[in-house]
């Protein structure tokens, strides 16, 4: 091995900042799953008649299901019933009126994790929703919002107050039927977030959900629903994080947005989960369904994320392209350090003509990391003249890691172009001894080159966002070099 | 002439092994702060060895003699401490960096340089400023910032790029390794007025040249012919104009 490569392999050992455990008292449901634990978490969020029939029907069906093993990761298999399904801070009744009602340990916690919720505070222009286990602890800025118009509430919330749009939109994009951890998802979901923004608005201000995971043993299931209104705008960010612990913990969350006519959403995660020691012990495993329709003509739905976190990711946030000259994009960086695995990507299904995506891909894999890109672009048929560009890129620190990329491309249609561009480097020794020759320290010089290589892909996050991954990215491959 | 105290840089009986092979067979060379001495030497003969050996490039193995800078070992310092404390090593196959922006490898290297010196971060304003009137130097057009570091760079541009850093991080000792090869004669003259610009009485230079035409801008104060991985000369400008008439040969068959 070179001299560059054993540094390269040397500077493992990351610090999870947001590893603490919040000592909350907490309301949670004994461990297993069956049709009464399904019903109870209905009747606790005093859910109408439809909802709690859509959850045993996904029940149901789930039971009949298999745990997927198709991607590219490793994990012992996981007992369901050992997990608790439901788990939230025990409070006043119903959850917080107001950000006055809310825990002050729970405002500590957000602070801490850098997500203060007080509206004055430092993140003003940004709403938060703050999702604490299973429940919403508090959604900032609604007045502002509600003035024009947006509706942006915890799920649980809006269940009661827009049951017609959760009715008519609810798993339109992800079918309680659509896979194993969508299903489960369906079945025993918590909370999340709502989002709708009427016809023409722009949302005055990025909306923003903060997702924490702190009890033990708890899964944590949330679902978040966001529906632009013809000609509406709206961009959306995701973060999230999780105590240290040595037990695995699963997350299994569906995104289902949908896009009318002409409508736009942004939709960006930032997600830094717990990921495990370097011995590759604990972690969250993310099983994650994520999925947007462009239903209306010249809609446009753009997916950003920046993976750091979590023992494994699978992941593959996707776009249903169905109006007409509508448009998908997927903005990836994927990190794996130490032990890490990730199976990520996207599908871009081409339905209606003149529809056009875009695939940007950046892997990243150090330590023991293992990350997989699994796309699919798919060209149906109806879809004349549709595009599609994709570009995988890997970078491989040190010899130990590995990165696969797997293109699968559909095309039904002659008049439809696919265009794939893949690549994969390696820090050279030499690029960081030229680095080290300027005075930059290696680990400076492994951001500088990291940050390089993401660039595409960051200058689509929200400005602050941005900033905030850049800098979980150091964190994330710290160790990485030496 | 009196020589200060303290020699710039001071090499006794360097031995230097690379791979198992020994390149480096006890060399010595001193150089006065102030003063610019150039390295001739036949092809394979040690100069970029010796190069990178003192900027520290990890794989090469010094197992006898000592490099003293400034009076400290600097064999004991690391890459990037070399660096900050003012050694440039101006390489002579500068590699490509993509997707970094020369500007931003620019600013955090000038940083981590005015860091070591307890100096603040350098404001993004002034930092511009500096690097546009050293741009104008070097006769480089402003669109090369944005690009990636020495991506897509012709040979001549690489070499110009590296004197921009040098003029940024204003060194005390530049080690520039055959920094004229590759360069048209206007670049050249370019060149040698980048290296020029800094001469002053407390920095040194060394440079590495197969060509008395570069010594004729750039006038070495002492000039050296390093053969199997010693030094088998030295002498002033003089050596390198016969050198150049006389060929290699001649040193080498006196070395032997
Ligand atoms: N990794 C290595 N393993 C074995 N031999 C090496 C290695 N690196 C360099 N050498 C040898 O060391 C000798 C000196 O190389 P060096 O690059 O220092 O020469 P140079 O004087 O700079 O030559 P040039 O004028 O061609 O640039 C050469 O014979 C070269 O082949
Ligand atoms: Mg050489």
């Amino acid at each position: 091995m070179s001299e560059g490569a054993k540094q390269l392999e040397s500077l493992i050992g990351r610090g999870y900042a947001q590893g603490f455990v919040t000592e909350i008292d907490s309301d949670t449901v004994a461990p297993g799953l069956d049709e009464d634990v399904v019903r109870l978490i209905s009747r606790k969020k005093r859910e109408p008649a439809f909802l709690t029939e859509w959850r045993l029907k996904a029940l149901r069906h789930w039971l009949t299901m298999k745990e997927p093993h198709w991607a590219h990761v490793r994990f012992p298999p996981i007992d369901y019933q050992a997990i608790s399904y439901y788990s939230a801070p025990r409070s006043r009744k119903d959850g917080p009126k107001s950000l006055a009602e809310v825990d002050p340990k729970l405002l500590e916690t957000y602070e801490k994790l850098g997500v203060p919720l007080h509206e004055r505070a430092r993140l003003a222009g940004v709403a938060v929703d703050a999702v604490f286990d299973s429940v919403s602890v508090a959604t900032t800025f609604k007045e502002r919002l509600a003035a024009a118009g947006v509706v942006f509430l915890p799920f649980s919330e809006a269940v009661r107050t827009h049951p017609e749009l959760i009715e008519q939109y609810l798993g339109s994009v992800v079918p309680y039927t659509d896979n194993f951890f969508a299903t489960l998802n369906s079945a025993v979901f918590s909370d999340g977030s709502f989002v709708y923004v009427p016809q023409g608005v722009r949302c005055p201000m990025e909306l923003s959900t903060y997702f924490r995971i702190n009890a033990l043993n708890t899964g944590q299931f949330e679902r978040t629903l966001i529906i632009a209104d013809a000609g509406s705008h709206v961009s959306y960010l995701e973060g999230c994080s999780a105590p240290q612990r040595d037990e695995n913990q699963l997350h299994a969350a569906v995104v289902e947005l949908i896009a009318l006519d002409d409508a736009h959403i942004k939709y960006s995660t930032v997600q830094n989960w717990y990921p495990g020691d370097a011995q590759g012990v604990g972690g969250i495993y993310n099983f994650v369904t994520k999925r947007g329709e462009c239903r209306g003509r010249n809609a446009h739905i753009s997916w950003t994320q920046v993976e750091t976190g979590s023992a494994i990711t699978w992941k593959y946030p996707s776009c249903v392209l169905r109006g007409a000259g509508s448009r998908g994009e997927f903005y990836s960086v994927a990190t794996v350090n130490n032990h890490q695995q990730a199976d990520t990507g996207t599908k871009m299904i081409h339905i209606g003509r003149d529809t056009r995506s875009t695939i940007i891909s950046k892997g990243i894999s150090a330590g023991h990391g293992q990350n997989t890109y699994r796309g699919l672009v798919k060209m149906l048929p109806s879809a004349h003249g549709a595009r599609n560009f994709t570009q995988c890129d890997s970078l491989l620190m040190g010899g130990q890691c590995g990165a696969h990329t797997f293109p699968y491309v559909e095309a039904k249609n002659p008049t439809a172009t696919v265009e794939h561009e893949a690549s994969t480097s390696k820090i050279s020794d030499d690029q960081l001894f030229y680095c080290l020759a300027r005075g930059i320290c290696a680990e400076d010089a492994v951001n500088l080159i990291v940050s390089g290589f993401c660039k595409s892909v960051f200058k689509e996050l929200p400005m602050e966002f941005a900033v905030e991954a850049q800098k979980l990215l150091a964190v994330s491959l710290e160790g990485a070099v030496g | 002439m009196t020589r200060a105290a303290t020699p710039m840089l001071a090499i006794r009986d360097l031995v230097v092994t690379v791979d198992g092979k020994q390149i480096l067979n006890g060399l010595t060379l001193e150089v006065a702060a102030g003063e610019v001495h150039a390295i001739m030497g036949p092809n394979g003969s040690g100069k970029s060895t010796l190069a990178h050996v003192l900027a520290g490039r990890p794989g090469y193995e010094v197992t006898a003699g000592s490099v003293s800078y400034q009076g400290r070992d600097l064999l004991a310092l690391a890459p990037e401490e070399r660096a900050r404390a003012g050694v440039f090593l101006g390489f002579q196959y500068p590699v490509e960096i993509p997707g970094v922006n020369n500007v931003y490898l620019l600013k955090a290297a000038l940083n981590a340089v005015r860091k070591a010196r307890g100096l603040p971060e350098v404001d993004a304003f002034d930092f511009l400023g500096l690097v546009r009137e050293k741009m104008q130097v070097m006769q480089i057009d402003e669109s090369f910032l944005s690009r990636g570091v020495n991506e897509g760079f012709s040979g001549g541009e690489k070499k110009r790029n590296e004197i921009l850093q040098m003029l940024v991080l204003e060194p005390r000792l530049a080690v520039l390794d055959e920094t004229d090869s590759g360069l048209d004669i206007d670049a050249l003259k370019i060149v040698a007025a980048g290296v020029n610009s800094l001469r002053s009485p407390e920095r040194s230079c060394l440079v590495v040249t197969h060509y008395q035409r570069l010594l004729e801008y750039v006038v070495p104060d002492v000039v050296h012919v390093l053969v199997r991985g010693r030094i088998a000369r030295s002498g002033d400008r003089t050596l390198a104009i016969e050198l150049e008439r006389r060929g290699y040969d001649w040193v080498s068959g006196e070395a032997a």
